[in-house]
């Protein structure tokens, strides 16, 4: 590849002034058709051009060079920048295509670098490039070491395929409520641009006016009903647009995961990268026997976007991705080890302790400071709400060690299970808090480079985790251990 | 072999002076406090903070009197060709071994109060981003020592130990 500095795709000229006009939209509606235009509109006017200004600004002034060692980018007019990626840190390279741009046949390119030690690192976006183009330089980046193929390797094993049925899974997800956030938002935004007063709200006002006559109870429920259609239909329409046409896929090497209705997605994730698993249950998710899955890489850190192997689905579908991905059923094996019955009498001293005091702080408030009874009264419900969470946080507790893969799982509210390769392990920590100590347990956790840099079994029986590390990593620990 | 039942404590105890350092550390703090609550008792004369600076002052005495005798005796380290593997903490307690095959960096750092004493802080990372295994209060002719020691034997280890 020549070192010749190049230009984005010429595309993009015609892309940036629809995006902001796009997203002044409601100005316009309000200063060419309402015609209420003041002072505050027309340097809305302004603003759009000097954004679109902007945007073909950066077309101008952005060019990018594939080196055999870099990528370089180049950018801004007054104060040039040049950022600088080595080749052999790139750790993933992404695509994504929103719908203007995939109409007009572009991709934006995101490499990321996923330096663990290092903020504001987080490598270059190319935005956009033609699509094939892009497909070109992906290949390239990623598949460099293993002979150099012009042409991304071919996908042979299809692992996953999102099927419409999954999409019932969408209201578990709770996506919808942020989703319902951005609605009201831009809502508020074109009532607050095309200034409506409230006379031009008659019907709406009669309709309120006869609804405050009804009863506080049917209004209650009327609200309630209201806003749970609402999140869910919401939620769905979420899960439709971020993972339609979502397919995992492994092919020579790697992982390729493609997603999304509008707006499509493409992350690689290398294999020589993979270090685990996870399969996630946020406890509506778990209700409805679903469970999502997401990788554990080195480069990619905590819960990445990048990281997604399966949207929510159901869990036994977790659960075979999670296997397919690592080649190995017994990772997500139902039984685990359990933690014994002092892991146990810990969940339920730690949620009561938790409930007592609550209701103890409510109650001396009530008596000496006059706060109502009803406060208190109603904080005695965090006891038998405590008792609950720590049975179930019990249950969820396990770990196990098998076949060079150490596997935790844990949590209520989110229940996980995170499988991690041994050879993934970079060292141990062996917690014990003043409790622990004398109950005998410990916390084991596994520093890694991958996902989320650490992974902890909670509440083990010392003797169990020690042996646990040395059977995971034999020999590191041996000159330590103590043997009966 | 037999089933493995403990993992013993590491070799080495830090520096005694680290019990001062400690002791002057926390005392500082608690001296803040003092001053903060002893202003405000006087700018105000309300009765009830003579009771909280009471209550602070035998909380200040009971923790410099037990802390750092207490974490002297858990802080303790060593090194083998191997691995480093430290004990840290006093009420909550925590061990961390890592492999010197996977050390990425080795540094000391002192802060004033440290090099008052004559101590130092050793820290070793490794590739992620929750393992550094760190020593503190140790003698920093003994810091320096190891950490050429360990810089020596990290030589040599191929790949970016991730």
């Amino acid at each position: 590849m020549s070192d010749e500095w190049r230009r984005l795709d010429a595309r993009m000229l015609a892309v940036h002034p629809v995006q902001e006009v796009v997203r002044l939209l409601p100005v316009l509606i309000g200063v060419l058709f309402i015609g209420r235009g003041g002072q505050g509109q027309i340097w809305s006017l302004v603003g759009l051009g000097l954004a679109v200004a902007a945007g073909l600004l950066r077309w101008f002034t952005t060019t990018y060079q594939v080196t055999a060692d870099h990528v370089r980018v180049r950018r801004g007019l007054v104060s040039r920048r040049e950022l600088s990626v080595p080749r052999d840190r790139i750790r993933t390279v992404d695509l994504t295509s929103r719908p203007l741009q995939r109409v007009l046949g572009l991709t934006r390119v995101v490499i990321g670098t996923g330096r663990a030690d290092r903020a504001g690192a987080e490598g270059v976006t190319l935005d956009a490039l033609a699509t094939a183009e892009a497909s070109r330089l992906r290949a390239e980046l990623l598949h460099r070491r293993s002979g150099s193929s012009e042409h991304a390797a071919p996908l042979v094993d299809v692992l996953a395929e999102l099927r419409p049925s999954w999409v019932r899974y969408g209201p578990f997800t709770l996506s919808g409520i942020a989703a319902i956030g951005v609605v009201v938002g831009s809502l508020a935004n074109l009532l607050n641009e095309v200034r409506l007063d409230r006379d031009d709200f008659g019907a709406v006002e009669s309709f309120l006016g006869r609804t405050a006559a009804a009863p506080v109870w049917l209004l209650v429920i009327g609200v309630l009903v209201l806003t749970l259609v609402l999140v869910s239909v919401l939620s769905v329409v979420a899960y439709v647009l971020a993972f339609w046409n979502f397919r995992l896929a492994r092919g020579e090497g790697v992982l390729r995961v493609t997603r999304g209705l509008l707006t499509t997605r493409q992350t690689t994730i290398e294999l020589r990268r993979l270090r685990g698993a996870e399969v996630s249950e946020p406890l509506l998710l778990r209700a409805a026997r679903g469970a999502r899955c997401s990788a554990i890489t080195t480069g990619l850190r905590g819960e990445h976007s990048s990281s997604v192997l399966l949207p929510p689905a159901p869990r036994v579908e977790a659960h075979r991705v999670a296997s397919d991905v690592l080649r190995d059923p017994a990772v997500t094996a139902e039984e685990l080890v359990r933690h014994g019955t002092r892991a146990h009498s810990r969940r339920y001293t730690r949620a009561l302790s938790v409930a007592a005091g609550v209701t103890a702080v409510l109650a001396a408030l009530a008596v000496f400071a006059g706060w109502p009874a009803w406060m208190w009264q109603v904080a005695l419900a965090s006891f038998p709400i405590g008792a609950a969470l720590a049975e179930d946080r019990y249950r969820n507790l396990g770990h196990a060690l098998v076949n060079g893969k150490l596997v935790f799982r844990q949590g209520s509210l989110v229940r996980r299970r995170q499988v991690l390769a041994t050879d993934g392990v970079i060292g141990w920590v062996f917690h014990r808090s003043f409790f622990q100590r004398r109950a005998g347990l410990l916390s084991l956790t596994a520093t890694t480079a991958a996902g989320r840099q650490h992974y902890t079994g909670v509440d083990i029986p010392a003797a169990e985790a020690i042996a646990l590390a040395d059977a995971a990593e034999p020999g590191l620990l041996e000159p330590f251990l103590v043997r009966r | 072999m037999n089933p493995v039942v403990d993992l013993r404590p590491p070799a080495n105890l830090v520096s005694r002076k680290a019990i001062l350092f400690w002791t002057a550390r926390a005392a500082i703090g608690w001296v803040v406090v003092l001053a903060a609550e002893g202003v405000w008792l006087g700018l105000t004369g309300w009765a009830p903070l003579v009771v909280v600076l009471i209550v602070t002052a035998v909380l200040t005495l009971a923790h410099l009197a037990v802390m750092p005798q207490w974490r002297f005796r858990v802080h303790r380290w060593e090194t083998t060709a191997q691995v480093v593997y430290t004990q840290s903490g006093w009420i909550n307690q925590e061990r961390r071994i890592a492999p010197v095959s996977r050390i990425q960096t080795v540094d000391t750092e002192r802060g004033p109060l440290e090099r008052l004493f004559g101590l130092a802080n050793l820290t070793v990372t490794t590739a992620s981003a929750r393992g550094p295994v760190q020593i503190h209060g140790l003698d920093h002719d003994v810091a320096q020592r190891l950490t050429q020691e360990l810089a020596t034997n990290t030589q040599g280890t191929p790949g970016d130990a991730t």
